[in-house]
């Protein structure tokens, strides 16, 4: 089929990427002692929400051909909010979790506001927002710690069986046709609902298509009449919300928070070469948010290898750095090709 | 004319200035329903500025435009576009990393109940769209980017039919197709014209202007010099209405009777992906020899791949006999091949505004300005000053920022900060444009200069007042190619413009040099 043919050719980066988390992910399991396990799944799965999150916020701003330097700093940010808001009684921490995802959402807005209104390159631009929000985090929580309701923190970082036994729905998760999903872990379950819900309406719209169009040439954009400002700052504000998400399940996942500046920076870090390695063009207009979820997996897949071939803690970043930049350098290589053909026509 | 044959779209009195320069001046121009209107005219004589203004890409200065009898004024291309005015422009306004089907719906696609993107709706409708430019072969889920620039042409043909356009303007909307497809293109514009539009056609291919056009206009020096029917003048007279008569400029006289020199430069069939098509030339020794023709043909890629600056080129260069392989300016500039390239847009590619004049001077041959690894602050201010006086900069100090210049003296820095690198082959990229004629007439003499003391110099320029007066030879690129080669005597407007068009001997073979080029 000529139209699959192609569909595949255009997600080439995004198999490549796969194809790397399958081996990482299915090595680590070979050897673990209780590899392919619904524990082991659900473990990896917690450790993979928060990059995963981020590295899907970074990629929305990457599309529209900018970065998000301050991704980490929102994230740090939800989550000291997160420590404070999410606990009490039943609605409290519904409204409390509603305002940890709006502050988020708000300051990705800003960063896009400062970014089309100040006409600030976005490097620059969330460079100083993320400071001045890391500055914020800090004033809500000076310290770690904090506390966040328990109940909820081990219903969101188990299985739907868990969920719905800790909350009594559907029987306590005990209904019949609940079996076949009991076993999912709640991180996979919130990932596939916001993907579903809100990241492919969103590349489905005109806005959205609309980001595409000015990372892949402004000017042939602007001349189509796509509206530029809209579709940048609708950009920014998205990756605030992923962003505050990930931060929200980094308070669930540790029970507190922490305004941890060293954190914040090697979450944005890694998620620039999570989006990368899931096959997205830094020069915008081509991949997507579900290739950098992917890619992030592939990082994390890579440091659950260490747990399992004893590698000395203090050589670990040298083996992380290592793989790392070769599978960065694979996800690049097509990048550079394309570059070399328009090299001085642009 | 009868009243009900009113125009659709009227000018009158429209000018435009860009800084000191006029590209428009009390331009009266219309054009009616139901007919193609060639727009005719040289480089810089106005013609884009002209559909800019339509487009709603640019503001008139003065004057008003009237549209179906109502007075309009386009802020951006997005209100020119809700009137019903669709552009092609020469630059293709496509988004390479997007598919076809997006680019195409990319202004006003077909929507869900929802609101989102309509795919299939989407996707039915490209189909509709390709299908009546004849591409049924164009896969809408295709990227653009891997398209054939022949097939991206089509597309954006494509693109402006899917937005229902009243007035169409087509501005070398032709450039890069293959003959099967101009054919095919003929034929749409035939029908839409059939169906009551207003063409605007903008073409350098006299013969296409011959075969498809109702009525045509001509422009000069930002002027509207007449407008007759299509088939009431033959092409002689055409192409002197577009040149008119206007020497403006005094140039140094040439050298008499000069015999063979030894050539310094020799390429050898250079190419380069679809822009260069084999082009082979000699530049001799105090030798000033002009590359012609239209924008756009070619000329300042074969520049740029002299330089260094293009990668994947093949063919041969030869400097003194000995063959080089260009893959870098730093190369390039290199003693041992002494090469200097004075870019088109000195703003960007020339000169680093924010710098002052003097690190702008010095940039390129900082190596030489040195004493052991570092810069040797008295030669560098000893090697400014000699140009500074050389070449009569005005400038207060020379520490002010260069962005503190007017253009032609920013144009002299840019020009001495490559002469002290003590050039053998310079290669100049329209360096008069937008410069005032008093430091035009000086560089021409610089240019001579640098000849009689050996200098061998490739001169491009769009202005053919300067091919005349300044070269020794001219060569006029058509499609990547040299098509002819003058010589003293033959070197006069009617020459130049006449080979320009590619008229003549191969005019009817043209189309067919597109086949067989990849992308």
């Amino acid at each position: 089929m000529n139209d699959l043919r192609l569909r595949l050719g255009q997600n080439l980066g995004l198999l490549l990427a796969i194809g790397l988390f399958l081996l990482f992910w299915l090595v680590y399991n070979g050897l673990h002692p209780k590899g392919f396990s619904t524990a082991v799944l659900i473990q990896n799965a917690n450790e993979s929400f928060v990059i995963g999150a981020v590295a899907m916020a970074q990629t929305v701003p990457v599309l529209a051909g900018g970065l998000d330097l301050s991704v980490g700093a929102v994230m740090t940010l939800v989550n000291c909010l997160a420590s404070v808001l999410v606990n009490g009684s039943g609605w409290q921490m519904v409204l409390g979790i509603l305002v940890c995802l709006a502050a988020g959402t708000l300051a990705g807005w800003v960063n896009g506001a400062v970014v089309v209104y100040g006409r600030i390159q976005p490097i620059i631009a969330t460079l100083a927002t993320g400071a001045v929000y890391i500055g914020i985090a800090l004033f809500i929580r000076p310290t770690p710690g904090g506390e966040v309701d328990g109940d909820l923190s081990w219903a969101l970082t188990n299985d739907v069986y868990e969920f719905c036994a800790t909350y009594g729905l559907f029987d306590d998760g005990e209904a019949a046709w609940l079996a076949p999903f009991a076993w999912i872990p709640m991180p996979m379950a919130i990932m596939l609902l916001v993907i579903f819900l809100i990241w492919i309406p969103f590349r489905n719209s005109v806005t959205g298509r609309g980001v595409y169009a000015i990372g892949s040439s402004e000017g042939a954009a602007y001349m189509s009449g796509v509206r530029i400002d809209r579709c940048k700052i609708a950009a920014f504000t998205l990756a605030g919300f992923f962003a505050g998400l990930g931060g929200l399940y980094l308070a669930l996942q540790t029970s507190s928070g922490n305004a941890d500046v060293p954190q914040a920076g090697a979450y944005t870090l890694n998620s620039i070469a999570a989006v990368v390695i899931g096959g997205t063009s830094l020069m915008g207009g081509s991949g997507g948010a579900i290739c950098s979820l992917i890619g992030a997996m592939v990082i994390r897949a890579i440091s659950f290898n260490f747990r399992i071939f004893d590698i000395a803690p203090l050589l670990q970043p040298l083996f992380e750095g290592i793989v790392l930049l070769g599978a960065v350098s694979i996800g690049a290589a097509r990048v550079f090709r394309v570059k070399n053909r328009l090299e001085l026509l642009g | 004319m009868t009243p009900d044959n009113s125009p659709f779209l009227e000018l009158s009195g429209v000018s435009k200035r860009y800084g000191g320069v006029r590209a428009l001046e009390k331009v009266d121009f219309a054009c009616r329903r139901g007919s193609i209107h060639a727009v005719l005219g040289e480089n810089g004589a106005g013609k884009s500025t002209l559909i800019k203004i339509i487009a709603g890409v640019v503001q008139p200065d003065e004057g008003t435009m009237r549209l179906a009898g109502q007075q309009v004024r386009f802020r951006d291309p997005l209100a020119a576009n809700a009137a019903g005015i669709v552009c092609i422009f020469q630059e293709l306004s496509l988004m390479p990393d997007l598919s076809v089907a997006d680019n195409i719906g990319i202004s006003n696609p077909p929507r869900t109940r929802l609101g989102l993107i309509d795919k299939r709706a989407q996707r039915r409708r490209t189909e509709e769209l390709l299908a009546r430019v004849g591409c049924e072969d164009v896969n809408p889920l295709e990227q653009v980017r891997n398209l054939p620039l022949s097939r991206r042409q089509m597309v954006e043909i494509a693109k402006a039919l899917g937005r229902g356009p009243r007035l169409l303007i087509l501005d070398e909307a032709t450039s890069a197709l293959t003959s099967s497809d101009v054919l095919k293109v003929y034929d749409i514009l035939k029908k839409l014209r059939e169906e009551g539009l207003c063409l605007l056609y903008i073409s350098h291919r006299m013969h296409e202007i011959e075969a498809l056009a109702d009525t045509c206009s001509v422009f000069r020096n930002g002027r509207h010099i007449e407008t007759f029917p299509a088939g009431t003048r033959s092409p002689d007279e055409i192409v002197q209405l577009m040149i008119g008569r206007e020497m403006a400029h005094v140039y140094p006289p040439k050298p008499e009777g000069r015999g063979a020199v030894p050539p310094v430069l020799e390429v050898q069939d250079l190419r380069w992906g679809d822009r260069l098509n084999g082009v082979s030339l000699e530049v001799g020794k105090g030798e000033i020899v002009g590359l012609g023709g239209l924008d756009g043909q070619g000329q300042r890629e074969l520049q740029l791949a002299l330089f260094g600056v293009l990668s994947g080129l093949s063919g041969r260069v030869l400097v003194d006999g000995r063959p080089v392989t260009l893959s870098s300016p730093a190369q390039a500039k290199h003693r041992s091949i002494g090469m200097a390239l004075i870019p088109e847009d000195r703003k960007t590619e020339g000169l680093m505004l924010p710098m002052s004049i003097a690190d702008n001077l010095g940039m390129a041959a900082m190596g030489s300005l040195t004493s052991g690894v570092f810069i040797d602050p008295a030669k560098e201010r000893a090697a400014i000053q000699r140009m500074v006086d050389k070449l009569k900069i005005k400038a207060g100090d020379v520490a002010n920022p260069v962005a503190t210049l007017s253009g032609g003296n920013q144009q002299k820095v840019v020009i001495a900060k490559w002469l002290l690198t003590e050039p053998r082959i310079i290669l100049l990229n329209d360096p008069t444009r937008g410069i005032d004629v008093g430091t035009k007439q000086e560089l021409y003499q610089l240019l001579r200069d640098l000849a009689d003391a050996g200098a061998s110099i490739l001169f491009y320029t769009t202005d053919y007042d300067e091919l005349i007066g300044c070269c020794d030879r001219v060569l006029i690129l058509y499609d990547g190619r040299i098509v002819r080669e003058l010589q003293g005597g033959e070197i006069n407007e009617k020459a130049i413009v006449a080979a320009s068009l590619n008229l003549g001997a191969d005019a009817k073979a043209a189309p067919a040099n597109h086949s067989g080029i990849s992308p």
